[in-house]
């Protein structure tokens, strides 16, 4: 692992990055939608959740695709977002981070959900009897005895972004330095005549980090059953 | 005092309560399904009458045809469950502190000495709820209850998931909790001679209805 090249570190730490990102900012949204699939019923649940778990089932080009046309400089939200608050996604990283979050997002919310409905309902009325108002609810029972189900699903989300590439490429290209992540610096070195071990290489890195995700989540998710039954 | 005149249809049983409760331990008296969690749960604010007022000292936390609801983590009622519902991710201490804080009470030292003194529960605040027998969980239930300093404490067969060995170790607690916590209580059970030791009160509920109303002789 020592001969490691430059240029695929810089591969590797950005997809640390783009993974990272795209998890920290998904997460809160993740939690408070985990929390309306479990908690509430409304006019058109069934198809937001179909909407959250559509980049798992389309094509990945496709979900790339949408969002250059929604998210690219000329797209609707893009422009706006370009002119406005100076934030480009375009062939720039942050588009990277984008299109992870999007296609990790059903991985980051499942078993977020799944632990929010296996919360007893009945300590979230005791909370309130307690004198604790809905969001004090939320913040002290509710999200504590989830935690672990936020962290799994965090986790599963990380893995799922550091190894996307198809949305990835379709809406920031592959730029090294920029927009080359693990997945599409392994895409250009297999096309290049001797890329093969760098491929390799990097190959290894994608196992290591994604058993490691995966590892983790199993474990978050015994400290969830434990915490529950209040050991 | 309570008062209370509350109708709600759950499903196919109807619930239509009315009474007034002065004693300091209203016992509420029925067989299992005759609805007396329903009523309890009304009074707390967890459940919304269809139809209906409860008054509590002269505030109205319900009234339908005036469009009152007041949460239930508004109206300062404490409640004590069959299944006792311990917060799993706090020990003990934390579990007592929880209502102080939610109602943003000062810390009392000697009302919290006192309660865990009353309910001998000093040796059990480092513990998770997951490590106290069921007489234990529910002592810790009483103690967290009454620290919230409630206007009216809500005891739900507490003594319902217990064994008779049990029971016996916890009565005496309660007995001693009516004559020195100085919190009214509506004390619910379908056990006669439990609410002949503690209530000063009866309420009789039969298939969601009351059928009678007065001192603890009715349990004869």
């Amino acid at each position: 692992m020592s001969d490691i090249s430059p240029a695929e570190w810089t591969a590797i730490l950005l997809s640390l990055r783009v993974a990272i990102i795209a998890t920290l900012v998904a997460t809160p949204f993740g939690i408070a939608l985990a929390w309306l699939l479990a908690r509430r019923d409304f006019w058109g649940k069934s198809m937001l959740d179909a909407i959250v778990h559509l980049p798992l089932v389309l094509p990945p080009v496709v979900t790339g695709y949408l969002l250059l046309l929604t998210f690219g400089r000329r797209g609707l939200v893009g422009g706006f977002l370009a002119d406005h608050l100076g934030i480009v996604f375009s062939f720039r990283w942050t588009g990277a981070a984008l299109a992870c979050g999007v296609m990790s997002f059903p991985l980051l919310v499942r078993p977020m959900r799944l632990s929010i409905e296996a919360i007893d309902r009945r300590l979230e009325q005791a909370a309130e009897t307690l004198g604790a108002a809905p969001w004090k609810v939320f913040f002290t029972v509710t999200l504590p005895l989830a935690l672990p189900g936020v962290l799994a699903g965090m986790v599963l989300g990380f893995a799922k972004a550091i190894g996307e590439f198809g949305a990835t490429i379709t809406f920031v290209s592959n730029i090294p330095g920029e927009t080359q992540t693990i997945s599409s610096a392994i895409y250009s070195l297999i096309q290049t005549p001797d890329g093969d071990a760098a491929a390799g290489r990097l190959v290894i890195v994608s196992i290591v980090l994604a058993l490691g995700a995966l590892i983790a989540a199993e474990w978050f998710a015994r400290r969830a059953t434990q915490r529950l039954h209040g050991n | 005092m309570l008062r209370v005149d509350v109708e709600k249809q759950l499903g196919e049983f109807s619930l239509q309560a009315s009474f007034t409760g002065e004693g300091r331990v209203i016992g509420l008296f029925g067989a299992s399904g005759a609805g007396k969690t329903s009523l309890v749960n009304m009074i707390a604010g967890l459940l919304r009458p269809d139809r209906g007022t409860i008054v509590l000292d002269g505030e109205t936390v319900d009234d339908t045809a005036a469009g009152i609801h007041v949460p239930a983590w508004r109206r300062r009622i404490g409640y004590v469950f069959q299944d006792a519902r311990l917060f799993p991710h706090l020990n003990v201490a934390q579990n007592l502190d929880y209502g102080r804080k939610m109602n943003r009470l000062a810390p009392d030292p000697a009302q919290h000495a006192r309660v865990i003194d009353l309910l001998d529960i000093g040796t059990l605040l480092d513990r998770r709820p997951g490590k106290l027998s069921g007489g234990e969980r529910q002592r810790v239930a009483l103690g967290r209850a009454l620290l919230a300093k409630p206007r009216l404490l809500l005891l739900d067969e507490p003594l319902g998931a217990l064994d008779e060995g049990r029971k016996l170790e916890i009565l005496p607690y309660l007995v001693r909790l009516r004559d020195e916590a100085n919190v009214p209580m509506v004390y619910v059970s379908h056990d006669a001679a439990e609410l002949r030791q503690l209530a000063t009160q009866i309420v009789m509920l039969k298939q969601g209805r009351v059928t009678s109303l007065g001192g603890v002789r009715l349990l004869a």
